[in-house]
């Protein structure tokens, strides 16, 4: 497979993890360029974060910063939307995506909008607003690098800050000459080039101009972006009218938090100390302004995310940041990019949210079985939200609303009979011993019948050896008896002084 | 004084030797380990996989086996980790919780004892071969332990220690995942192993058979040579001299 003529990105529905995980494993453009692209963030923020210092002190003050605000969010929420109105602001709530799009849609209406340039922003994409305002005949524009090329291909985002992860620069400059009806060659400089010209010319025209939102600042009503490449200055201050479209989660209390989270998203996400441009903007444009738009709306989206108040497993997920750290530590990721999780978000972030924010949490596909959940999501989140064991609840409340695959099923149902007694598990045993006799070669096992297809397609199985570690025991306690007839005195006391310390704990946090 | 030892169903079912070693090692440092045999399996591949109610079946009898231990001792990070998701999966039965709160407190990972424990960290070993390490996720990550198995390697002689590249990136086993999603663990263990070649390595040591049960697999399928073990096979080794395959 090219990787430049199959659009991974263009069909998620009716398809699986597995079918869309296989179709990515066999792209080696994809998987090359993701790695490449992955290996430098994450080493880019370790090395960032060493260099500021006491990172997990951050982390926590962030952690502590995101459960409080999500913790009162009713508050911060009306205190924001009271400031910014006081600032001229015209602001929206949307329970929904569909009255997320209706509202837009109107706004563009009224002001008779014939082109929009829509700087960086996962939310639209997850209201699949493009389309909504070309069905209208607005044409949408996507400004950031990443977004244009996606925008060219007909896909969607494969990674929450870096959409175009999965192209290499030789699949861009293809696109891009297509664009152009001329070859550019693939030289960054050239294609960048070639689309801050194309652009410039799209700034002007823009009746609207749209964003995303980082943070909500409560205290002053003001919306903050981080961008590097400068378009997000340009669609904010060059076309009349503003849409900005904000998750309700975004909200922080105050400009003091946004110190913390200045330190902790643009190192998290990219390496950066500070991302090229960190625009505040608040309200307007007033008298006195150089330039800013006439007219501003914030339109504030809920399209699922009230389903995680108040759920005590997945309320932290409100706490996200949308950094994207985890998807570049995730060794899943790294093999299968982002368009093999089939939402909007994708990687463990996106494993996650998807069916949480859909509330079908019982329903959804097996996205949250595509993880080995070996925590690396966890370690690298900037506000150190437990993915890993989200994923183990979605895979739980599967189970419980009855969504498990009925063979798991009766398998756990067998491992607990099984693991239920220690006679069982020692007659299984015996069994096994038995029954592998069929299948042992040089004392391993390498038939892919049945269950061990999966296993056996890439390693050798490990035979069960002539005794188990039960069956050896007797004789292992008389040897070491020979020698040790019960712990030696000074080793007691040394254990003796571990179990006194214990019990002092007690009561306190746990060990490990 | 009761000091137990927590074989986990893996070791006890396919690699007894960790177990011996175990043992062996930690008789020649003074402690008698018990071996309470109603113990079967931590629980964790139900528990990851949503099922808890069979979890709780399995992780009963290592509340039962440990009740009255004074220290349990895991030669796997993430069996001893697994302890900690107890005071969950019991959250609802008080009488349980308390025994699930207490195990989690006094179980320890093979390298935590010997280290934090026993203050032990030169093992008088002698294995003079290169060796290269893999850090399994849930014992380094969740559980923490990542300087104890460091300074036990440091102890010993002859040991040559090369690093391993993205050393800490998972090597795809994750229990069911590893059959479930096949061909996406297949990829992140062909990856684990190329960077166990790069090395050069005689032998990868670790702490998690499970892990080191995919990893070696794939060697193998791989024809490669490389010898791998659980650091407790390499230490007894090392003081005995023993060449055992």
């Amino acid at each position: 497979m090219s990787g430049t003529t199959q659009p991974v990105g263009s069909t998620a529905a009716g398809t699986t993890v597995k079918e869309r995980a296989e179709l990515a494993l066999n792209d080696e453009f994809l998987r090359k360029a993701v790695k490449f692209t992955t290996e430098r963030l994450r080493g880019g923020k370790l090395k960032a974060s060493e260099e500021h210092g006491n990172w997990d002190d951050w982390r926590e003050r962030g952690r502590q910063i995101r459960l409080h605000t999500i913790a009162h969010l009713d508050y911060y929420l009306n205190l924001f939307a009271d400031n910014a109105r006081a600032n001229g602001v015209h602001v929206h709530f949307a329970h929904t995506a569909a009255e997320a799009v209706k509202l837009s849609l109107a706004i563009a209406e009224r002001n008779d909008a014939k082109s929009v340039v829509k700087s960086k922003s996962m939310v639209t994409e997850e209201l699949h607003l493009n389309h909504a305002l070309e069905s209208i005949g607005v044409e949408a524009v996507e400004t950031d690098l990443g977004e244009y090329i996606i925008q060219l291909a007909g896909e969607t985002p494969s990674h929450i800050i870096i959409p175009a992860i999965h192209k290499n620069r030789y699949q861009i400059a293809a696109l891009l000459s297509a664009e152009a009806g001329e070859t550019l060659a693939p030289d960054t400089t050239v294609l960048a080039g070639f689309v801050r010209k194309k652009l410039r010319e799209k700034f002007l025209e823009a009746d609207i101009g749209m964003t995303g939102c980082n943070f909500a600042i409560a205290e002053t009503g003001s919306m903050v972006l981080f961008e590097n490449e400068g378009n997000a200055r340009m669609v904010t201050t060059v076309p009349k009218t503003q849409i900005t479209l904000m998750g309700m989660e975004r909200i922080i209390p105050s400009w003091s938090d946004l110190e913390v989270m200045a330190t902790l998203l643009p190192r998290s996400a990219t390496g950066q100390k500070l991302t090229v441009y960190m625009s505040g903007i608040t309200g307007p444009r007033r008298a006195a302004d150089a330039d800013g738009p006439e007219e501003m709306h914030i339109i504030i989206v809920d399209n699922g995310r009230s389903n995680q108040l108040g759920d005590p497993e997945f309320q932290e997920l409100l706490n996200c940041i949308r950094c994207g750290a985890c998807l570049n530590a995730c060794p899943v990721y790294r093999h299968i990019g982002g368009h093999a999780y089939g939402g909007t978000y994708s990687g463990p972030i996106g494993a996650v949210l998807t069916p949480a924010l859909q509330k079908n949490v019982a329903e959804w596909d097996d996205i949250a079985n595509a993880s080995s959940l070996c925590g690396a999501c966890y370690e690298a989140c900037p506000v150190k939200i437990p993915l890993h064991d989200m994923l183990v609840y979605l895979r739980r409340r599967k189970v419980e609303a009855g969504h498990g695959s009925k063979l798991e099923s009766l398998g756990m149902k067998g491992f607990a009979t099984v693991m239920g007694s220690a006679g069982r598990f020692g007659g299984v045993l015996k069994l096994g011993k038995l029954g592998q006799k069929l299948v042992v070669r040089g004392g391993v096992i390498r038939t892919k019948l049945g269950p061990l297809k999966g296993w056996n397609t890439y390693r050798v199985a490990p035979s069960l050896p002539k005794q188990s570690f039960r069956d050896t025991w007797a004789t292992l306690e008389e040897e070491i008896r020979v020698g040790l007839r019960e712990t030696a005195p000074d080793v007691k006391q040394r254990l003796e002084a571990v179990i006194r310390e214990r019990k002092q704990k007690e009561g306190g946090s746990l060990h490990g | 004084m009761k000091v137990s030892l927590f074989i986990t169903c893996l070791n006890d079912a396919v690699y007894p030797r960790v177990g011996e070693a175990m043992v062996r090692l930690l008789a020649r440092h003074g402690v008698r380990l018990d071996f309470p045999k109603v113990q079967t399996c931590c629980g964790q591949p139900a528990f990851n996989s949503g099922y808890w109610d069979e979890a709780r079946a399995a992780a009963a009898t290592i509340l039962e086996a440990f009740d009255d231990s004074d220290f349990v001792i895991a030669p796997s990070g993430s069996c001893a980790y697994m302890i900690h998701h107890y005071s969950q999966l019991f959250r609802h039965d008080p009488g349980l919780l308390a025994k699930a709160e207490e195990l989690q407190r006094k179980t320890y990972e093979f390298t935590q004892f010997f280290v934090q424990v026993l203050g032990v960290t030169d093992l008088g070993a002698f294995f003079p071969h290169r060796v290269t390490y893999h850090p399994s996720c849930h014992g380094s990550r969740l559980l923490g332990v990542k300087e104890e198995p460091m300074a036990l390697l440091n102890g010993v002689k002859g040991l040559e220690l090369v690093p391993l590249p993205f050393a800490e990136d998972c090597c795809g086993f994750g229990g069911t995942f590893a059959v479930k999603m096949a061909d996406i663990s297949g990829a992140m263990v062909m990856e684990k192993t190329d960077h166990v070649k790069e090395t050069a390595a005689e032998v990868l040591v670790g702490l998690d058979m499970a892990c080191l049960m995919n990893i070696a697999g794939n060697l193998r399928h791989r024809n490669e040579p490389v010898r791998v073990m659980h650091l407790a096979e390499l230490l007894y080794e090392g003081v005995t001299g023993v060449m055992k395959r």
